[in-house]
């Protein structure tokens, strides 16, 4: 089951790059898994860890304070790249509820929302604000984020509205199943297909 | 009636529903590929729920991404692998989908092998849990990559989800010149507009320099639409594309063949119709492209030069190229050509075509891989392989000294065992040359099939006009 985003609060992560693609978010040895678990451990994992294994302690995520982090703060075009949605699963099952970034790819953010990841676009200049708040504060930092009003705040003076189209919003709201979702449109579906022809146009008029 | 973009005639052919509130579309779906990675969570999440494939007729599988390339009568070593490709077999024979496995004589890169069963057809919504998909554009299709839970979605409904997107036309004028390919043009724009220079957008390709394309080049070009943000990308057919596809296995034939000809005659932008954005590319101008650091966009012609990053407007620049320069062990200012390189790799599903294997023979023959490369030739599927074979190439290729593989995604992202070591220098046909995406601590350049081939030969980068003689 999806897990409903109403209100979130927690502990932020910086990750201030931009273009951070999927390769990067879950490496290609780990997709060979036939299921939609076990990918936690091995986010961003040529990043967390050096070669011989060993934490690299210069990797963001790797900071003590962003320990138990469950926001990541992060640059334009965050999630660019391959269409997997392993990074979702990876990012999720690592502990991050929301993301927010000037930008996402368009495939990542629609396989965020499938997995009640609340994927958030501000501002570059509201996300380069929130970015001095995070290091002014020594990287312990806490937002929270309320989908029912749209808005993010630090409760120190920073707040800001975001958009997200309705439907969505729904199905994060209520963790909503897309399939059960489509499937009550079951007549719709139907009359369309009697109407079809081949597919390909074939006879059509356009 | 108001003019209509392509891709808005296709959109609107599709919608199967409209949410209210100004939210997505539901579309119908015609023909839904899928391979081996993504797909076995969706085909789980059916099952628990109970549910069947709602259409597997239009359905189609085959493995691609982790198949080894080596010898086919070899079992496979990797055991997670195999696990993956028993899963999509397994799956495939329960929920009565069509698959091209590994001993099928068309198996092949999911992207290759669509447009040459004729499974790709114009007027179509194609999806498959794969960003290239957006290949399929290259037929008036209107083709987007998906997700698990979207391709899950797909199965059950044989319908997707989708917001409408804006509009961009990618206008490309005038000729390119000599050595100068469909792979350069679209790197060249992605330079021009940026990684994420089309988000949000759907780009349809327009102009001269793109009608002059046959249909593989218009396929190369339309795979990279994601390198440039967009999540699909396409071109109106015209008589390129119906002499590509008369005749394929699965391309209508007789009266239906004339049919569907007729109707997708209709298939181009209304004159007069807007898009949300315009931009534009002289093709005249566009030198051989080669990448010089760790994303599609940061890319220069070959008589270039490795930028320096005090060069860049901005602070989040700076940092990019500085980061991606460290990683890729360049200096700033240092030429391209002549840069020393260790490997290359000639296939993906950007450049695994027999046009492609053609135009990079047609500059090794009579040569030799230079003594330090190791250089493999990987067909983006078997029937490549087996035309190329009809027509000598592979013994162009290996008395070069290529290595050459059977089908399959191979090192343009390395699941199988065909990856970069550390620090080895990659001229790489394919189309992402991300952090570690060949391998671990690799360094990919990003070319077309005739410069990788001259570099191969060459040792270094080297520019292919150059070699025309």
């Amino acid at each position: 089951m999806i897990e409903p985003f109403v209100r979130h609060t927690g502990a932020v992560a910086a990750l201030p790059r931009a273009d951070v693609d999927t390769d990067q978010i879950i490496p290609k040895q780990f997709l060979k898994r036939v299921e939609r678990t076990g990918f936690g451990p091995a986010l961003f994992y040529d990043w967390r860890f050096r070669p011989d294994g060993s934490v690299n302690s210069g990797f963001e995520l790797n900071r003590p304070e962003a320990q138990g982090a469950t926001i990541l703060l992060a640059g334009a075009n965050f999630g660019c790249g391959s269409s997997r949605e392993h990074a979702v699963w990876a990012l999720s099952e690592y502990g991050f509820r929301a993301i927010l970034a000037p930008s996402f790819a368009d495939i990542f953010y629609a396989n965020c929302c499938q997995n009640g990841v609340l994927a958030v676009r501000l501002s570059s200049e509201e996300i380069a604000e929130l970015l001095r708040r995070h290091a002014a504060a020594g990287g312990v930092y806490r937002l929270s984020i309320d989908l029912t009003e749209q808005r993010v705040e630090d409760g120190a003076g920073f707040a800001a509205p975001f958009t997200i189209d309705a439907y969505r919003r729904e199905m994060l709201l209520h963790g909503l199943d897309e399939i059960g979702r489509t499937l009550l449109e079951e007549d719709r579906i139907a009359a369309y297909e009697k109407g079809r022809g081949k597919g390909n146009g074939e006879g059509k008029t356009w | 009636m108001t003019p209509r973009t392509l891709f808005a005639k296709l959109w609107d052919a599709h919608v199967v529903h409209r949410f209210p509130g100004g939210g997505p579309a539901l579309l119908y779906v015609d023909l839904h590929l899928v391979h081996e990675v993504t797909s076995p969570q969706a085909f789980a999440g059916l099952r628990q729920a109970g549910r069947r494939v709602r259409r597997p007729e239009l359905t189609v599988a085959t493995v691609d991404h982790n198949v080894p390339t080596g010898d086919r009568a070899l079992p496979i070593e990797d055991p997670v692998s195999a696990r993956q490709l028993d899963a999509l077999a397994v799956n495939a024979r329960e929920f009565g989908v069509e698959l091209f496995d590994l001993r099928s004589p068309s198996q092949g890169i999911v992207h290759v092998i669509g447009p040459e069963q004729g499974f790709t057809q114009p007027g179509m919504i194609i999806v498959c849990g794969d960003s290239h998909t957006s290949t399929h554009g290259a037929f008036g299709a209107l083709a987007v990559g998906i997700g698990t839970s979207e391709v899950e979605h797909v199965l059950a409904t044989q319908c997707l989800v989708w917001s409408e997107p804006r509009t961009m036309e990618a206008r490309l004028t005038g000729a390119a010149g000599p050595g100068v390919t469909a792979k350069d043009l679209i790197l060249a724009l992605i330079g021009s507009i940026g990684t994420a220079g089309a988000t949000g957008h759907v780009i349809e390709y327009t102009g001269d320099a793109i009608r002059a394309l046959s249909m593989e080049q218009r396929m190369t070009v339309c795979n990279m639409s994601i390198e440039a943000g967009a999540r699909a990308g396409m071109i109106a057919p015209d008589e390129t594309t119906f002499t590509y596809l008369a005749g394929r296995p699965r391309a209508p034939t007789g009266a239906a063949w004339t049919r569907a000809v007729e109707a997708w005659r209709g298939l181009q932008s209304d004159p007069g119709a807007t898009y949300d954005r315009r931009v534009t590319l002289d093709a005249a101008t566009v030198a051989p492209q080669v990448t010089w650091g760790t994303s599609p966009g940061m890319v220069t012609g070959v008589t270039g030069a490795v930028p320096d990053p005090a060069d860049f407007p901005t602070d989040d620049e700076r940092r990019a190229v500085s980061r991606a320069l460290e990683y890729m062990g360049l200096a700033p200012g240092t030429p391209l050509a002549g840069l020393p390189i260790d490997r290359v790799f000639l296939g993906s599903c950007t450049n695994g075509r027999i046009e492609d294997l053609r135009a990079a023979a047609r500059v090794v023959q009579g040569r030799r891989v230079a003594s330090s490369v190791r250089a493999m030739v990987v067909p983006g599927s078997q029937q490549v392989r087996a035309q190329a074979e009809r027509e000598g190439l592979d013994r162009v290729f290996r008395e070069a000294g290529f290595e050459w593989r059977n089908a399959g995604c191979s090192m343009c992202l390395g699941m199988n065992a065909d990856i970069l070591q550390a620090g080895e220098r990659c001229a790489s046909t394919s189309n992402r040359n991300f952090e570690g995406r060949q391998g671990r601590g690799g360094r990919t350049h990003l070319m077309s099939p005739p410069m990788a081939a001259a570099a191969a030969v060459a040792g270094r980068l080297v520019d292919v006009r150059d070699w025309a003689s």
